[in-house]
């Protein structure tokens, strides 16, 4: 058993795929950024100096250290500087990571799920039904995301009771951003199923008595995963952005749950009265967090995608 | 064995497809009779476009729409096909039917070990338990001559040649021991060599387990070399049907004859093959009588007039008003 799974990883290692991640210097760089605030929002409660949630550990007096300096009056110092509150900017961030990372993930599941499902039923059975899920994506394409998405927010806040509404916000977050972000993988989904579903290996499945939804999901599902890797992927960091920019509306993750947007609006008012730390900490790191998200995405599609090579 | 009249395991009879389009009903395949006996290897030729491949997928049922059979009827060992309800339908064909498709590089899921694809087929079809299924798979690649059967099953298509892929296909057709397979040219997509030994396996099988095979291709080669029986096609309608001796050494309706006279295996010794002027006739504007007069050289008044009958000829069958050059 531990051979076999030795013998897996050294495939794994050898094969295309692994050859072309250690010959890309881009790759193996922003996979380690990825990879090292990945860990950083996973592992927040565990690495935070402070909890930044728990007002008991919060001293207004510290508000406003700068970066690395001793406070005026505690004499703590902080590493990334604290806000207005007395909390520290670090640890937001960490926390702040964690919103920002599990509602990109939801999102992306929820859009690529849906995406995927109608993506293969329409390639799939065609005639009207193909029809009309592509001319629902169609419309949706002609609204920018962000309004279909502050569109489902405001509709889905109306809808919530106000006592619910803090905790609702994540999930209503991640329902609306992946509303807007379905389209693109229907696309790619249906017209690879369009290309599958006329081999032969399929008229062979048919053939073979298996039912339209076994066929779908056995046979046409994998086959079409490739693009749908890339296409999640380049969504993960346009859905962290999304829901960085709702938030930066205001319209998304609440106060008492901060996401790096959250964070970065609170920032925003003390921009040109000195604080600079405290919007430009939880800006860079959504700048790496998204960047190297993208261009993993960017290097994942080069090596799917055999006709670029 | 005295005279016994077998039943045919196949059998179609006035079969028509339709398929309406903007330009009007078209019939790629025109009231088509043939029988196909128990462990019997029945050719199909014709042209490209002459209906080989939709006759084909009406016996399967695979008719993408808006093709559809208009008339006629299919049996399969005495009982109708053709009008089954989709359940119904997704039960026979399976068990029953056995399909070899022409590109072996399409036909296998790229994502799934061959093992894998056999062993769900014949679970599918055969009252067995996962292992035994398995030792089937095993079997059956050990059949058409994979080597190392055990120790390949779990490798995927993309490991295999192109002619050991057409191997694991034929295992793929042949696993849930159908009483019919249908080969939609097998061997256009291989090198001359790997297609001879896929015929002569595809007939060893076929001998072996009494499998009854409609062969699909347009190479006289292969017939000549595997068929019992031929069915020439010409824009959907049979042109000629017999024995393949008869049909290849004495051919009775004129396209048969002039294919036969343009093709290399039987033109021996000749200089120059001949060729048929014209080309087939597109469905769209098929002519008026006989599909084939405007190139046919004994084309007389009623041949433009009206269509040709099927009469008996030559051990066979042939569709034209004049056999041989006989007025009937």
């Amino acid at each position: 058993m531990a051979n076999a799974f030795k013998d897996t990883v050294i495939r794994a290692w050898k094969s295309d795929f692994m050859w072309s991640f250690r010959r890309t210097p881009v790759a193996i760089a922003s996979f380690v950024v990825a990879l090292l605030l990945i860990m950083g929002a996973v592992l927040a409660p565990l690495i935070a100096p402070h909890n930044p949630f728990d007002p008991a550990t919060l001293n207004l007096m510290n508000g406003f250290s700068a970066p690395m300096e001793p406070n005026q009056f505690t004499g703590e110092t902080f590493w990334l500087g604290t806000d207005d509150q007395g909390r520290d900017v670090f640890s937001t961030i960490l926390f702040g990571m964690r919103i920002s990372l599990f509602v990109g993930f939801a999102a992306v599941a929820f859009a690529m799920t849906l995406g995927v499902t109608l993506g293969l039923i329409a390639g799939y059975v065609g005639g009207w039904v193909g029809a009309l899920i592509m001319r629902i994506a169609d419309v949706q394409l002609t609204f920018p995301g962000i309004l279909v998405a502050m569109l489902i927010f405001g509709i889905a806040k109306g809808f919530t009771p106000i006592d619910q509404r803090d905790e609702m916000a994540i999930w209503v977050l991640i329902i609306a951003i992946g509303l807007s972000e379905w389209v693109q993988f229907a696309r790619v989904v249906r017209g690879a199923t369009m290309v599958e579903k006329n081999k032969e290996y399929v008229q062979a499945a048919r053939l073979n008595g298996r039912r339209s939804a076994g066929i779908m999901l056995r046979h046409i599902l994998p086959n079409v995963l490739g693009p749908v890797l890339v296409i999640a992927t380049i969504s993960l960091a346009l859905a962290i952005i999304a829901e960085a920019t709702l938030s930066f509306l205001g319209v998304g993750a609440p106060p008492t749950q901060p996401s790096l947007g959250t964070l970065i609006r609170i920032g925003q008012g003390f921009l040109f009265s000195g604080e600079w730390w405290i919007i430009l900490f939880p800006s860079i790191t959504l700048l790496a967090l998204a960047l190297s998200v993208n261009l993993l995405g960017d290097w994942l599609r080069d090596v799917l995608n055999p006709r670029l090579r | 064995m005295a005279k016994t009249v077998k039943k045919p395991v196949l059998s179609v009879k006035n079969l028509s497809v339709e398929i309406p389009t903007r330009q009007g009903i078209l019939t790629p395949v025109d009231q088509l009779s043939f029988d196909i006996e128990q462990g019997k290897i029945l050719g199909v030729v014709g042209e490209s476009g002459a209906g080989k491949s939709m006759t084909g997928n009406a016996v399967i049922g695979l008719l993408d729409p808006p093709a559809h059979i208009s008339g006629g009827e299919i049996r399969l060992k005495g009982k109708r096909i053709d009008n089954l309800e989709r359940e119904a339908l997704r039960k026979v064909r399976g068990k029953e039917i056995g399909m070899v498709f022409q590109d072996p590089l399409t036909s296998l899921n790229p994502l799934l070990p061959i093992g894998e694809q056999l062993t769900e087929t014949i679970l599918e079809h055969l009252p067995v338990n996962k292992n035994e299924a398995q030792e089937r798979a095993i079997a059956a690649l050990e059949e058409v001559g994979i080597p190392a059967a055990a120790q390949r099953i779990n490798s995927y298509p993309h490991e295999f040649s192109g002619g050991m892929r057409q191997r694991v296909v034929i295992a793929l057709a042949l696993c849930a021991e159908p009483s019919l397979v249908i080969a939609d040219e097998p061997t256009t997509a291989l090198d001359v060599s790997v297609q001879a030994q896929i015929i002569a396996l595809l007939k060893r099988l076929c001998r072996e387990r009494g499998t009854a095979i409609m062969l699909i291709t347009h190479d006289m080669g292969v017939i000549a070399e595997t068929a019992d029986e031929v069915a020439v096609m010409y824009a959907g309608r049979l042109a000629e049907l017999g024995p393949v001796r008869n049909v290849l050494t004495s051919p009775t309706h004129p396209y048969t004859q002039g294919l036969m006279a343009s093709t290399p295996l039987a033109a021996k010794g000749k200089k120059r093959l001949s060729q048929i002027p014209g080309a087939m006739p597109r469905l769209t504007d098929l002519p008026f009588g006989c599909a084939f007069h405007p190139r046919c050289p004994i084309a007389k008044d009623k041949c433009r007039s009206d269509p040709a009958p099927t009469i008996e000829a030559g051990g066979g069958k042939a569709a034209c008003w004049y056999v041989n050059g006989e007025k009937s």
